[in-house]
């Protein structure tokens, strides 16, 4: 076996694991590597402007192409910079490999320049995280990085290689037998509960499949299985912020999205339901809403391959530990092995359609001002039959978007739920764009988000990426206003936006085309520019500044306690609801 | 507005795990990240080849509680097991605790008695001071050091539990 020094040891294992994207930002303690990439053209390193578009970039190329996201940044502020991004994949699952350098190992602990204890940092916003010791570790531990990243519920790994591991040579040879690693999760589940399953489905007389961004992870096939049983059930679907696109939304069967922002028939559906079958979500706080007023009259079938997330929040009646996508393909052959047809709901979809004649997603017209839900469903229209890929960044145009903009397949939607990291979708679209070459890429923007992370217009530029950003400029950070609104008697504590950049000059400074929308009466145009327009694109939507986002069930309200509309809002609250988030 | 408080329950557990570098940081750090409490923390290396190490934990919380801390060291990803002995039927917990008294007179002679009484071992002995060693189940340890605060306890050392289920099944 040849010798090969750690650096290459790295990019070499890479490519054996089918590495083709990696995104980065160089230091002093990771030269080598940068080094050994210049003499492997077949990776392609594409240069963020920040470590945290590093991460964001590889969270957008992962949830776009099912394939892990690759980072390379430098010890110390390279590392500590990335933490939110790693945090941000941890919490939506996102399968993620995380390259830091690190200070040579007789170093370490000195405080040595740019030394972050890195390892030490990154432990509880990792699935898993090592500290390399010897360029003779570096394959195995990359191999078993990627497996432990991808297998199970997908997460965030790190990798922290001190310099001289990476200088320092050991035996290597290409395409070596796999690590051989003791974490298999479960994926099959277990029999007898899918038995149990299927004798509550038949009992039912008002269920709902409650489905989550597990359904994506599992792959484009889980998205089919789910479809395949909701029609063979006959009963409602609903989904969370991170499945948006598992299950069409033109389908009769579509509830829309649930939880704090989702629609009123979802969580009355959610309320009312005497079976809940939840399919890789995790009864998040954002869901629930009061937890013992969740559901209180249903029996609960949790389907999930992480088993700390059972009964994490809500107790549930039968857990079903496996991959959401076999589960359902189990439970399928079961059901149908059984002859069972779906008994048609009748009761029970006349009460749904009467909770979905409230219309709870309409909003005031206005001539003057574009509404900021109008621009979303004009951009839905102008954009939908290309099957575009949307991300977003944080706020009410997030919510808007979720809530406006329809999705047919999965993989399409990018957002950051878990975390709610602001200046995530620039870096996330720049990501899917790089994964999805001829796709239609649109990051739908606030204006205060899209300033977090906006030196990555710089990126798009570089690699020329036609990415489009879409801003809807309320010109306040319009979701803190809305709960000061809520919470404070609109006493708007540093919520506005000030100072704002003018856009257009600044995406013209870039090279990018800049397109600002005012009238209502412009908005078709201006999008159709935008699509029309090759290359990279910002639109500076003006939008109503003082429109809130609803339906809205506050922190700590019931799902039958929802505000459909601004009449609702009594502009403070008790203690209790004050301190929840 | 107050917090709540709920009701607790002790529990032991035995936790399998890879023998790396960093092991402990990632137990104990995810017991401090998540809001759960650690009484007694003991770690030793247990396996031929040194590559297995047993961590004997005591917690307490209610028992959903108890139930998510046992699935959260599951999912970590050099843990190879998780026992709750409290769950599992009958077990042995022990304790080993160093106990130094300081004193002339009267009180010297009485923790003598009383360290005989509790079958103490004395391992130091001066003119002023005794050092006993005492093995047992945490609560006698715990009655043991109480005693020896009357008579002159200067300094304890304990080990934390460690424990093993009856018969034999295996963690
Ligand atoms: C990094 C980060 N900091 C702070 C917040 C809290 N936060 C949530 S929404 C929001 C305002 C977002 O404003 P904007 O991007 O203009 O979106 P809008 O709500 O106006 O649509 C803030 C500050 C966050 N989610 N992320
Ligand atoms: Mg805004």
């Amino acid at each position: 076996m040849a010798e090969k020094s750690g650096a290459d040891i790295l990019v070499e294992t890479l490519l054996d694991l089918g590495v083709d994207t990696v995104f980065g930002y160089p230091g002093g303690a990771v030269l080598p590597i940068y080094d050994a990439l210049y003499e492997h053209p077949k990776i392609k390193h594409i240069l963020v402007r920040h470590e945290q578009a590093a991460t964001h970039a590889a969270e957008g190329y992962a949830r776009s192409t099912g394939k892990p996201g690759v980072v390379l940044v430098t010890s110390g502020p390279g590392a500590t910079n990335a933490v939110t991004g790693i945090t941000d994949a941890l919490m939506d699952s996102i399968p993620m490999v995380v390259i830091t350098g690190q200070v040579a190992t007789n170093l370490i602990g000195t405080d040595a320049f740019q030394e972050a204890d890195t390892v030490g940092i990154t432990r509880h916003c990792t699935k898993h995280n090592y500290l390399v010791k010897k360029p003779s570790d570096l394959a195995q531990v990359v191999q078993e990085a990627f497996h432990i990243a991808t297998q199970g519920r997908p997460g965030p790994v790190v990798i922290d290689i001190p310099k001289n591991v990476q200088v320092a040579a050991a035996e290597f040879s290409s395409n070596a037998a796999r690590a051989n690693t003791r974490y298999q999760p479960q994926t099959e589940g277990d029999f007898k509960a899918i038995n149990a399953a299927a004798e509550m489905i038949m009992n039912a007389q008002a269920p709902v499949l409650y489905t989550g961004g597990g359904i994506i992870n599992s792959g484009p096939k889980a998205s089919e299985t789910l479809r395949e049983l909701a029609e063979l059930m006959g009963c409602p679907v609903t989904s969370t912020l991170m499945g948006l696109g598992s299950f069409p939304a033109t389908s009769d069967k579509w509830l829309g999205m649930l939880g704090m922002h989702g629609t009123f028939e979802a969580n009355m559906a959610m309320n009312k339901a005497d079976l809940v079958v939840c399919l890789g979500a995790r009864f998040d706080d954002r869901i629930t809403g009061r937890i013992d007023a969740f559901s209180p009259n249903s029996k609960k079938i949790h389907v999930d391959i992480d088993r700390s997330s059972i009964n994490k929040t809500i107790r549930v009646d039968l857990p079903i530990i496996g991959d959401v996508g076999r589960v359902m393909e189990q439970l399928l052959a079961v059901m149908k092995g059984r002859r069972f047809t779906t008994p048609g709901y009748d009761e029970w979809w006349s009460r749904i359609k009467g909770w979905r004649a409230t219309n709870c997603l309409e909003y005031p017209e206005d001539k003057e001002e574009i509404m900021p839900q109008e621009a979303i469903r004009r951009l839905w229209q102008a954009t939908h039959e290309r099957e575009p890929i949307i991300t977003t960044e944080v706020g009410q145009h997030q919510m808007w978007a979720a809530q406006h903009f329809d999705f047919e397949s999965p993989n399409k939607w990018l957002t950051s739920g878990g975390l709610g990291t602001m200046g995530y979708g620039l870096p996330a679209a720049i990501g899917a764009q790089l994964g999805n070459p001829d796709a239609l890429v649109i990051d739908i923007a606030g204006e205060a988000s899209i300033q977090m992370n906006i030196q990555e217009l710089g990126t798009a530029t570089q690699y020329r990426l036609p990415v489009k950003i879409f801003i809807l400029n309320n010109e306040y950070m319009g979701m803190v206003r809305q709960w000061q609104e809520l919470t404070y008697e609109s006493r708007y504590s540093n919520s506005y936006s000030d100072s704002l950049p003018d856009f257009v000059k600044l995406a013209e400074s870039y090279d990018w085309t800049g397109i600002r929308i005012e009238d209502p009466a412009d908005l078709d145009a201006g999008i159709q520019k935008m699509i029309e327009t090759d290359g990279p694109v910002l639109v500076d939507c003006r939008v109503a500044k003082l429109a809130n986002c609803f339906p809205m069930i506050p922190s700590g309200a019931a799902h039958t306690e929802m505000l459909l509309t601004e009449a609702d809002v009594r502009g403070t609250m008790d203690d209790q609801a004050k301190a929840l988030v | 507005m107050h917090i709540d408080e709920e009701t607790v329950e002790r529990h032991v557990l035995a936790v399998l795990v890879d023998n790396e570098a960093g092991i402990l940081a990632r137990i104990a750090g995810m017991f401090t990240a998540r809001g759960y409490n650690i009484d007694s923390l003991t770690v030793a290396d247990i396996s031929e080849d040194h590559a297995v190490s047993r961590i004997t934990i005591a917690t307490n919380g209610p028992p959903h509680v108890i139930e998510q801390i046992i699935a959260q060291l599951e999912r970590l990803v050099p843990v190879h097991s998780v026992r709750d002995l409290t769950e599992s039927g009958p077990h042995v917990q022990r304790e080993l605790a160093l106990v130094k008294v300081a004193g002339k007179g009267e009180h010297r002679i009485e923790a003598m008695r009383l360290a005989d009484i509790y079958r103490a071992r004395v391992v130091d002995a001066t003119t002023e001071s005794f050092v006993f060693e005492i093995t047992g189940a945490p609560e006698k340890i715990e009655t043991f050091v109480g005693l020896m605060r009357e008579v002159g306890l200067v300094e304890v050392g304990r080990t934390g539990v460690v424990a093993i289920g009856r018969g034999p099944e295996t963690a």
